[in-house]
């Protein structure tokens, strides 16, 4: 072959528009190697919600009453939607990449710019998967089941995943932002514990100060828990449903949008 | 045909007025360099010479804030998308995934690269057997040492077979077998035609592999040339000797003050005289005379063109700064080099 193209040269196809997808396989792929490869960190950080599942259940649930419901039943719809965010390490993860100079190497490279972080996004749902199948384990051990029919079971636990999707965008953004791996892991949790706990997860909102009960009514763990506890336990759901997956849109959107903003301007 | 020259030629760089600021700090004060088409640049500089902001700008992860910078004829601004898959970059420090193999590494960058799998794999393997990472190309990189992450680094770097190597700083704080690897492997991808686009704090790095030099200094070009050239600004051979006991260092110091041939360069730290060789052999003879008459044993004469560690402290008009570990470094290797 005349090997010897002369200049100037004709640049190589830049990444074609269906590489998004499979740029994004690769870096899944790349992702969920490492999560396996570090067993240990996966372990820990299920045990925490599993450890939820049993104090709750065991030192809160003689003290707090669920309307017409065990508490067990009441309290697991909200431990799933908060092991995919407690759990998730999305924001120390991007932020490790970032420490350790593997995002330059992805921005120099011919490949879609979203696919870092929607591959991340989409390895850490995928590791949600491993924790809600074990805090459905505890749980079914502890007494909750399922009362309303495999569809909308299955539907609850899509919608977990879902909302644990939407709150990776979140994570990816604030691990850029922060870029020390450290502050990123305890950055990332400051939001989450003020829509966890202020949210319908372990307490109805009744119990609330009026005050509160205008946030908690309305913000995207309460609407996104009372849609799951509807879906596996039968109950009017629409509203609620609809009010969620505005929600999760929004967050996909505003924070997708966000980060791969910051990615391209990092 | 081995796996790295099956390439294109090599593309050339072009750089004009090229400003970039962080802050209030100035990185780059419009800087204009040519890296010809498939030849070795080096730009020479301590820490904070605005080395890595400008490759990291043609490397497009970086927009300057004024001037252009063109790859194989391409803006790096406008047509970021079209140079990326020219360009094959090895930063500062190892972006290899520690909890990936070095295969999976390289397979992975290559994917990315747009390279069906398959040809990932074979371009993957080619280059493991290159760097000499064949025996642990399915350890994870994690158990790598320095060297190899280095070596695994670069071959992630060649995985699509760019037609311009950047190179940050290749060979920082590696031992001297490594460097001399890795200084090969460079050698011989300019020689197959790659355009190698390299960094360094190391004079002689920059001696060793560069057709030209650019040397940066504080955001601006301090000089540029062949390196034959930037030793020829600083006139022409010198004496150089070495006295390495106080008392003897003294002694030669006012022998060679004698010989006639104008006024030595004294570095009493390393026991080391230089001296303008005006005349050639006939100054060094004169010298040695003066030695002779005035009885005092020299560990080393000889006659040598300047180093472009001189070149390089006389260009930057060195000495207010602090010498910083670049200086220590580039001292280090280069009176390895001398003490032949």
């Amino acid at each position: 072959m005349s090997a010897a193209t002369q200049p100037p040269v004709r640049a190589p196809r830049p990444a074609a528009r269906w590489a998004v997808l499979a740029d994004t396989a690769v870096i899944t792929r790349r992702n969920l190697k490492r999560i396996i490869r570090t067993p240990r960190l996966l372990a820990v950080s299920s045990i925490q919600p599993v450890l939820f599942v049993l104090l709750f259940r065991y030192v809160f649930g003689g003290a707090i009453h669920a309307k017409g419901t065990s508490y067990i039943d009441y309290l697991l719809p909200g431990i799933l939607v908060t092991a995919t965010l407690f759990g998730a390490t999305t924001s120390v993860a991007m932020a490790a990449d970032l420490a350790s100079g593997m995002i330059d190497r992805f921005r120099s490279l011919p490949m879609a710019r979203t696919a870092v972080l929607a591959g991340r996004c989409v390895a850490d749902v995928t590791r949600s998967i491993i924790v809600i199948a074990l805090v459905l384990a505890v749980g079914t051990l502890t007494g909750f089941r399922f009362g309303n029919g495999v569809l909308p079971a299955l539907a609850a636990i899509g919608i977990v995943l879902g909302f644990g999707f939407a709150f990776t965008w979140l994570y990816a953004l604030v691990g850029m932002l922060v870029a020390d791996p450290e502050t990123a892991q305890l950055a990332a949790f400051i939001p989450v514990f003020l829509l966890v706990f202020a949210s319908s997860v372990f307490v109805p909102i009744s119990t609330m100060p009026g005050w509160l009960q205008a946030f908690a009514k309305h913000q995207p763990v309460t609407v996104t828990v009372n849609t799951v506890r509807a879906l596996a336990e039968g109950g009017g759901i629409t509203h609620q449903a609809w009010q969620s997956g505005c929600w999760i849109a929004a967050f996909i959107v505003v924070f997708g949008a966000l980060s791969v903003a910051r990615y391209r301007a990092t | 045909m081995s796996g790295l020259s099956h390439r294109p030629a090599g593309v050339a760089v072009e750089v004009r007025g090229l400003a970039k600021s962080f802050g209030a700090t100035r990185a780059l004060a419009g800087v204009d360099l040519d890296a010809e088409p498939g030849r070795v640049l080096a730009l020479l500089g301590p820490n904070g010479a605005g080395k890595t902001t400008l490759v990291r700008i043609i490397a497009t992860l970086l927009r300057p804030d004024g001037g252009s910078a063109h790859v194989g004829g391409l803006d790096v601004v406008a047509d970021g998308a079209a140079v990326r898959p020219l360009i094959g970059l090895t930063g500062q420090f190892a972006a290899i995934d520690d909890l990936l193999t070095g295969r999976e590494n390289l397979e992975m960058v290559g994917q990315l690269c747009q390279l069906r799998r398959a040809q990932a794999r074979r371009r993957a393997a080619g280059l493991l057997a290159q760097v000499s990472l064949e025996d642990a190309a399915d350890r994870l990189a994690r158990t790598y040492s320095g060297g190899m992450r280095r070596r695994l680094d670069l071959a992630a770097s060649l995985i699509a077979g760019p037609p311009l190597l950047v190179l940050d700083e290749p060979t920082t704080g590696l031992d001297p077998r490594t460097r001399a690897d890795l200084w090969t492997m460079i050698a011989n991808l300019a020689a197959d035609g790659t355009t190698v686009l390299l960094t360094t704090q190391y004079l002689e790095e920059a001696d060793r592999l560069a057709h030209r030099v650019v040397v940066l200094d504080r955001g601006n070009i301090a000089a540029e040339g062949t390196p034959a050239e930037l030793k020829a600004r600083l006139g022409g051979t010198v004496v150089e000797l070495h006295a390495r006991t106080p008392g003897s260092f003294s002694e030669a110091l006012a022998a060679v003050q004698m010989a006639g041939a104008g006024s030595p360069a004294a570095d009493p730290d390393r026991g080391r005289i230089t001296l303008p060789a005006s005349d050639g052999t006939r100054t060094l003879r004169a010298v040695l005379d003066q030695l002779d008459a005035a009885r005092v044993t020299v560990d080393d004469i000889g006659l040598r063109q300047p180093s472009l560690d001189e070149v390089f402290l006389d260009l930057t008009g060195k000495g207010a700064d602090a010498p910083g570990p670049a200086l220590a470094g580039s001292r280090g290797s280069h009176a390895g080099r001398r003490s032949r």
